[in-house]
């Protein structure tokens, strides 16, 4: 039997299924029960946000220079503005911060250069970003050549030191771990079982336990006369402990890929280092993106730990400046300004991850 | 055809008491075998009779541990860089295609010649385009492979293979994850390859793409060769019981 159909023109959707009033009513007000949890969400909300705008917003003081300029209603940010040269530069000798701000400056230009898709030279100007710029950020900051007097590493501190700890962290942690990782899966017995230690070793132990024995115990086992800087053994525990954690994550995003491609690659005649470099790593890493942000943004703020080996990051000076007489009784704004840093930096990553993977994405997901 | 990575030679492929082992499993029992320049050669028999293991260890995606293979003159040995040159002169396509995800269909068939044999970008597109041509699928070039039906996947997975201007092509299966109306396509480029004198073997279940193209039939069954004859009197005169019991079952239907 033939049905004889004609074809059916689109008709417009009904009218309440579109439009925010359609929207409030299918998710917040269908039926008695979901009404009522919406009108008690919303007064909870209420509860919660109107003090805290009345505090942070309203009431709070921003202008002037001591205690006494705050009304002690709201929040007092004339502390987080006194003392807002220190947060971002520590102890940095206030004559020299001009340097500082050149490798500021320098430092957000490039990351924005290579964020950014539509601006040329990628391959240089990442070439440069780790070769010649972090020369130039060393001679800037530290001094000592060109008339520039010497800064001594511990009067490093506040935001300049946490992004200086979370960077060279983070740059020298992935390629760690990605050797770590391929050397986890390799057949050879020797780099397989190196890679297996040195792995479980570092993620076994605490980071306090890195850095207390960075700092203390390794001047005991160099030889007399040779001393690392401080701050070196710092970024050096942190980058072989995060890399132990980085190469765990690369080595799942190695194992979602199929057997297959490696295959396949090999079939062409490729190298071992050719199938990793072009086939297997650039779909491994794109997977692994998730992943990865969260070991950097997790290791962002692991660098307030170090303050425990006594460096000033963003979270140990403003912790300073609360012990300060003068000052006394801010706590409050001095660790909601601190999170307030360290947020807008995690959730910047976190933004730019996700549209990393949108961009990346080119629709092969079977 | 060749780019001569390998000797001229008449004897493509060679397999002397070659046998292998899964931990316990006997997966490959004393096959001797040899395929010739210009041979095409289908290989069929059940499913874990060890036929895509044998094709696979001609270019070393699975180690042999007993016997002696050797590919255009060169044996296979532990020695890496032998295993890459004859690699190099080996294609294979696979029965999931394999096709990189990552790079679109014109970067897939550029990027062995490239990074293998050095070519220029230029010449491995043009290169790449005519390949792509050949299999008819040229104006899909700038899409991912994601984008791309089976067929067509396949048909490009042939194209990269023959960008490296391989003596022997390795056909593992190239149509079984093939929808129904998709396995002719890749059938008619793999019937014209043969036609143009490529050395083929090919692991398959098409019948009658043996019976058109093989110069040699090959039944294997639990790790063994149990038969070897030209397709007319394989299909029409099998001698052994279980190659009869075999093409009952795949022919019946």
């Amino acid at each position: 039997m033939i049905h004889n159909r004609t074809m059916i023109d689109p008709r417009p959707a009904p009218r309440n299924t579109l439009g925010p009033v359609a929207w409030l009513r299918t998710h917040l007000f269908n039926g008695p029960i979901n009404t009522l949890f919406t009108l008690i969400g919303l007064y909870v909300l209420y509860l919660l946000v109107v003090p805290t705008v009345q505090w942070a917003f309203i009431d709070a003081d921003w202008v002037g220079t001591t205690r006494d300029d705050c009304s002690r209603e709201g929040a007092c940010w004339v502390f987080i503005n006194a003392r807002f040269t220190q947060f971002i530069y520590g102890l940095y000798p206030r004559s020299e911060i001009w340097r500082a701000n050149i490798v500021f400056a320098g430092f957000f230009t490039l990351i924005a250069w290579l964020a950014i898709p539509r601006l040329p030279f990628k391959r240089w100007v990442a070439a440069f970003a780790l070769l010649v710029f972090p020369v130039i950020a060393f001679v800037l900051l530290y001094g000592g050549y060109f008339d520039l007097p010497r800064v001594p590493t511990h009067r490093w501190g506040g935001l300049m030191l946490t992004l200086l700890l979370a960077t060279v962290g983070m740059v020298g942690a992935l390629p760690i771990g990605i050797v770590l990782a391929l050397g986890r899966r390799s057949n050879m017995p020797i780099v397989k079982s190196f890679s297996v230690v040195f792995i479980e070793f570092w993620r076994g132990v605490p980071l306090i336990t890195v850095l207390f024995m960075a700092s203390v115990m390794l001047p005991l086992f160099l030889p007399t006369g040779i001393t690392v800087d401080r701050l070196v053994r710092a970024l050096i525990g942190i980058t072989l402990f995060q890399s132990a954690y980085m190469a765990e994550v690369i080595r799942g995003g190695l194992q979602a890929i199929p057997k297959g491609q490696e295959e396949a690659a090999a079939a062409l005649g490729m190298t071992y280092w050719k199938r990793m470099g072009l086939i297997v790593m650039p779909q491994a890493l794109k997977m692994m993106i998730p992943g990865i942000v969260n070991t950097f943004i997790s290791l962002f703020k692991d660098t307030t730990l170090v303050m425990i080996i006594g460096l000033f990051d963003l979270l140990g000076i403003v912790q300073a400046a609360l012990s300060d007489s003068r000052w006394l009784g801010f706590s409050l704004e001095g660790y909601v300004f601190a999170a307030f840093m360290f947020w807008i930096f995690c959730f910047s990553m976190s933004r730019y991850s996700q549209y990393l993977e949108r961009r990346l994405n080119t629709g092969h997901k079977r | 055809m060749s780019e001569a990575a390998l000797k001229p030679q008449d004897l493509m492929v060679e397999m002397r008491g070659v046998n292998k082992w899964y931990g316990d499993f006997h997966v490959l029992r004393d096959i001797d075998f040899e395929v010739k320049r210009g041979e095409r050669i289908v290989i069929c028999g059940p499913s874990g009779s060890g036929k895509s293991t044998m094709i696979r260890c001609i270019n070393h995606l699975e180690e042999h541990q007993q016997g002696e293979i050797v590919v255009g003159g060169v044996p296979l040995t532990q020695d890496v860089k032998r295993i890459e040159q004859v690699r190099r002169s080996v294609g294979m396509v696979f029965q999931h295609f394999n096709l990189f995800p990552h790079l679109s269909v014109l970067e897939n068939c550029c990027i062995a010649p490239m990074w293998v044999q050095k070519k220029p970008r230029r010449e491995a597109e043009a290169q790449a385009m005519k390949y792509l041509e050949r299999v008819r699928i040229a104006e899909q070039a700038k899409k991912y492979p994601g984008q791309l039906s089976g067929g067509q996947q396949q048909r490009v997975a042939i194209a990269r293979s023959l960008c490296m201007h391989p003596d022997v092509m390795l056909f593992d299966e190239p149509t079984s994850a093939l929808d129904p109306e998709m396995i002719k396509e890749v059938l008619d480029v793999m019937i014209e390859l043969a036609n143009e004198g490529m050395t083929m073997l090919c692991v398959t279940h098409e019948m009658g793409f043996a019976k058109t193209v093989a110069d040699r039939v090959i039944f294997m069954d639990q790790g063994q060769i149990i038969e070897e004859n030209a397709p007319e009197p394989f299909f029409n005169n099998p001698q052994s019981e279980r190659t009869q019991l075999f093409l009952s079952q795949i022919l019946g239907h």
